[in-house]
């Protein structure tokens, strides 16, 4: 069959222009900006909501199998050792203790306080914890860094004595290179980006340059369920129930770490507690749980506890940013230079330079990354790697370069900004937070009281519209007139089992309780591994795809029953009707139980992005006002208001619960978290939440949430994912909103009071915001 | 174990003596003066949990907390931090908020437990549970039944807070994922509900409509389970 032609209107704010696109065979065409949705769109409370309110929503570690042993892991106590020998004899002798493994090998050398060196699994949990201290490993201790400063000194101790061994996983956007870089003493690289001449620009004598130098913190993911998994063996064939953003990722790395088929894992995941980038692979834990499983030959429970957890699952690198700007008088951005070192402890992959290269238009751009290795738990992809650190620097850069050029902060920005859609959010942002009158409202609330200063900042957001095939679905019509709708993707709590239910419901043409969700459980077709915003522009065409095509099937059945050519019949608003025949115009009810008694069915794949549809970043902008008490520096988050675009948003509801989240998680990100690792002993200070502190009830501002819809066709449901944009630009937007406060710039984050009060310090002395 | 000091070390307890120390904020119920010494071996006891007493028998190291997801199988309790800093693990004592991950089970033996599994009554969601799915109230679940019973006990005690009273009541409940101004509007929902009734609108939620069917990966429908349930629990309902 040929594939059709399409003209769709594409474009947002009631702005449309006529396009062309191919579609795939059997794909439906995307909605038209006229489409009067049924559910979606509107505020659908999630499908589990009762379950999770009720206590009766079951989490890979709630899963409680009969026989079930209770697996916890011994760690390498220093930063870096050798180790030279581990003997589990003692171990298995102990109480209950039916299977031990050792996870290191003698002479394999331990690169940071926490990592794995064996396991055992015992009866109880109480019987488990026991045993730990009967497992005997001798330690060579070795020379070992925490600090990424001190990493970077001449002779100081390899992490690494060859190479690095970073890995990479699933919700990475700009991953290590595999090319070979160069090497010094434990800071590898650049990886670099030019465009253009950067040293041309800076040259030109009419330029105007600012150039600064940032740091920023180790964040922590600190997902309230830890990481692990619960493993069953029946003969050669193994199920697990496992806390993860990919349940067919952690059914190929167990393959692969057992040497099964894959074919003959199962991997289950109906409700997990929080991934935030970090829950890829079975990791560690998850490979040592099925050994030990197999070992025993009874089910083993591993989950880690939260002192593990903060050690040992992955973080946010910290930054080193040296950023350097150019623009002309007029405010055209000229020039824009980033060097970034970053520290993942034992792994790669920290590049901060997103948002440099992506937001603002700018001919000649340089940039440099380099990874710095430590003594330290691996970093891990950790919701937009790279850009909420990226974001704070360009945009403080930005503000910087706005007042030296004696602009306006938004107006530069709007002038060199490309993106039409996001020139609309600042337009939106800056109306509801007030922003012409910022000066004002400082000046208003320093006269009222000099110790506690108001400021407002603004911050940029990109993203990518990273969708694309892989999935399938399966969607089946009963006679009943209710139907199933099947995928193997997984619900973090973003409602992603609910956008499931929405677009099928939307597509046939009835309501959402019509509708049995199936999710979580590789048995079924494939879904999307949930990183990189991906989930919803991946699973949500597929889904449509395969309703359109079960509806298809629907007509045919009661076409064949009518007598009529199905090409003549319709579905739609809940009626089937054959067209110019009056007498077979039925409700979908009636027209189900002409289907045979299997239903109708169909399995469609995910069709690809229309290439020559409206391709872009996906933009955002979030305006920050904080009040700063300059006596004692404690920075208070008022408002944000936060503009966002995500194509069309299945569930209003539920996506301006990911904006929510986004910017709660930002403003814990710029104000609290802060991972500290010992300098002298290079042992961790606060892996737990009361000395790492996450933002709690009484630190989150007012948040005001506005989504601008785009109709981009890029996908048969215009969907882009909307999780990680959220949280790219907060941190920035508070961080200005501090600086002007205080009349002087932050540099640091977390911007804690002692940073906040030497910034006050550098503006009595006279210091430039 | 006679000659153990009095008090309780790391695996031994004089059943109700320590009580106030342990669970901090609690209504602390008079200790016996002479209480027994029991450990370091498992001793039996019976928890009243949601109406329901479970005979079980746990070392007396074991925290409530764990008693009520291992022993019992009562998993809505969850556990994130172990040490009292996060409030997933909120159960009501005596009608009061404690931290179970901090409260020895021995200690909480023949009191009064409500966990999440006891709020909605014969299937029925309660106004303030039904808030919180209205309200989007939660997104991974994982704080929603320690957030949940911090802002029942709130509700009990103070029918309609105010938003600084409500952010209160839950400033020791963290939640990762960013939910706590749906909390706030949950709160105040339910508060609304409450005394004027259930409210109607666009928010409202039928949750018998919306109820869950069991997926295929759910817990109740592996046969493994069903069967072995009584097996695994450790524990008799009395």
């Amino acid at each position: 069959m040929e594939n059709d032609k399409q003209r769709l209107k594409l474009g947002f704010n009631g702005e449309f222009k006529e396009k062309e696109v191919v579609l795939e065979d059997g794909d439906p065409a995307p909605w038209d900006p006229s489409t009067k949705f049924s559910i979606v769109g509107t505020r659908v409370p999630r499908l589990d909501g009762r379950p999770k309110t009720t206590g009766e929503a079951k989490y890979a570690s709630d899963v409680r199998l009969p026989g079930m042993l209770y697996g916890k892991i011994v760690r390498c106590p220093h930063p870096a050792a050798t180790v030279k020998s581990i003997d589990l004899s003692e171990a298995r002798r102990r109480p209950g203790v039916r299977a031990a493994l050792a996870i290191a090998k003698p002479g394999e050398k331990m690169r940071f306080a926490g990592q794995e060196v064996a396991a055992i699994a015992a009866e109880s949990p109480e019987q488990a914890i026991d045993a730990l201290s009967a497992v005997k490993v001798d330690y060579a201790p070795m020379p070992f860094v925490v600090h990424h400063d001190d990493a970077r000194k001449d002779g100081a101790p390899l992490v690494f004595e060859k190479g690095p061994e970073t890995k990479t996983s699933g919700g990475d956007v700009e991953t290590s290179s595999k090319k070979s870089l160069p090497r010094k003493g434990n800071v590898v690289g650049p990886r670099t980006f030019t465009k253009g001449d950067v040293e041309k620009a800076f040259r030109d004598p009419e330029a105007v340059v600012v150039e600064g130098r940032y740091r920023t913190q180790v964040q922590n993911h600190t997902a309230l369920e830890t990481h692990g998994l619960t493993a069953s063996w029946e003969g050669e064939s193994l199920t697990v129930w496992a806390s993860t953003q990919s349940i067919f990722s952690v059914r190929d790395e167990l393959a692969e770490a057992l040497e099964i088929p894959a074919s003959r894992i199962r991997v289950l995941t109906d409700y997990m507690g929080g991934g935030f980038g970090a829950k890829f692979g079975p990791g560690v834990e998850g490979i040592a749980a099925a050994k030990l499983a197999k070992e025993a030959g009874a089910p083993v429970k591993l989950f880690l506890d939260r002192k593990e957890e903060q050690l040992a699952t992955g973080n946010r690198p910290s930054s080193d940013q040296w950023i350097k700007l150019a623009a002309k008088k007029d405010g055209t951005l000229t020039a824009l230079q980033l060097v970034v070192h970053g520290n993942g402890g034992t792994n790669g992959g920290t590049g901060a330079s997103g948002p440099a290269k992506n937001i603002y238009a700018c001919p000649n751009v340089k940039v440099e990354e380099y990874d710095v290795f430590t003594n330290a738990g691996p970093s891990a992809a950790f919701r937009a790697p790279g850009h909420p650190q990226g974001a704070f620097v360009l945009e403080a850069a930005m503000d910087e370069m706005a007042k030296k050029l004696g602009m306006d902060p938004l107006a530069f920005r709007v002038k060199n900004d490309p993106s039409e859609i996001r020139r609309e959010e600042f337009r939106i942002g800056a109306e509801k937070i007030g922003w012409s009158g910022r000066d004002a409202a400082r000046k208003a609330s320093a006269a009222k009281d000099p110790g506690v200063v108001r400021g407002v900042g603004v911050g940029a957001a990109v993203w990518y519209n990273t969708g694309g095939t892989g999935p399938r679905a399966t969607v089946t019509i009963l006679r009943d007139g209710s139907a199933q709708v099947e995928q193997g993707v997984q619900d973090l709590g973003t409602g992603a089992r609910t956008m499931v239910g929405i677009i099928t419901a939307e597509e046939l043409g009835i309501p959402l309780d019509r509708v049995t969700v199936t999710i979580g459980d590789t048995r079924l077709p494939f879904g999307p591994g949930s990183g990189g915003s991906t989930t919803t522009p991946s699973s949500a065409p597929t889904i449509r795809r395969a309703a359109y095509q079960a509806k298809k099937k629907l007509a045919a059945a009661v076409a064949k029953s009518w007598k009529v050519d199905s090409a003549t019949v319709t579905v739609a608003g809940g009626r089937v009707s054959a067209r110019g025949d009056a007498k077979h115009d039925v409700t979908w009810a009636e027209a189900c139980k002409l289907v045979p008694e299997e239903g109708v069915s169909a399995t469609s794949e995910r069709a690809e992005n229309h290439e020559d549809a409206w391709q872009r970043f996906i933009s955002g902008a979030q305006f920050a006002e904080v009040e700063v008490d300059t006596e004692t520096g404690k920075v208070r988050v008022l408002r944000v208001v936060a503009v966002h675009d995500c194509g069309i948003a299945v569930n209003a509801l539920t996506t301006e619960s990911q904006i929510q989240g986004g910017v709660i998680q930002g403003v814990s990100y710029a104000l609290f978290e802060n991972r500290l690792l010992d300098r002298p002993t290079g042992k961790p200070l606060n892996p737990n939440v009361e000395q790492y502190k996450i933002a709690g009830a009484l630190d989150v501002p007012e948040i005001d949430v506005h989504i601008v819809p785009v109709w981009d066709g890029v996908n048969n449901t215009h969907s882009t994912g909307i999780g990680e944009p959220a949280t790219v630009p907060t941190a920035a937007a508070i961080a200005n909103a501090v600086s002007h406060a205080v009349g002087a710039r932050i540099r640091q984050l977390p911007i804690t009071p002692e940073v906040v009060l030497a910034a006050v310090e550098e503006a009595r002395k006279g210091g430039a915001a | 174990m006679s000659d153990e000091p009095r008090g309780f070390t790391r695996r031994t307890l004089v059943r109700g003596s320590l009580v106030g120390a342990i669970a901090a904020g609690a209504r602390v119920k008079a200790a016996t003066p002479e209480g027994t010494t029991i450990g370091p071996a498992a001793a039996p006891l019976d928890l009243n949990v949601n109406g329901a007493t479970h005979r079980i028998s746990v070392e007396p190291r074991v925290t409530l907390a764990d008693a009520l997801r291992d022993r019992i199988g009562l998993t809505g309790t969850k556990v994130v931090c172990g040490r009292g800093a996060c409030g997933a693990c909120t159960v009501l004592l005596d009608d009061a908020t404690v931290c179970s991950c901090l409260m020895l089970a021995h200690e909480a033996a023949g009191r009064k437990i409500t966990t999440i599994e006891g709020l909605a009554e014969a299937g029925k969601l309660s106004a303030l549970q039904e808030a919180f799915v209205a309200e989007d109230a939660l997104q991974c679940g994982y704080c929603t039944s320690g957030m949940v019973l911090s802002c029942k006990a709130l509700l009990d005690a103070t029918p309609r807070p105010s938003r600084d009273e409500i952010r209160n009541a839950i400033a020791g409940n963290l939640c990762r994922c960013g939910t706590y101004n749906h909390v706030f509007a949950a709160v105040e929902r339910a508060a609304g509900a409450k005394t004027a009734g259930a409210r109607s609108g666009e928010h409202t939620v039928e949750t018998a409509a919306f109820r869950l069917p069991p997926s295929a990966c759910s817990l109740e429908n592996d046969p493994r389970v069903a069967e072995g349930t009584a097996e695994a629990l450790e524990a008799e309902e009395v």
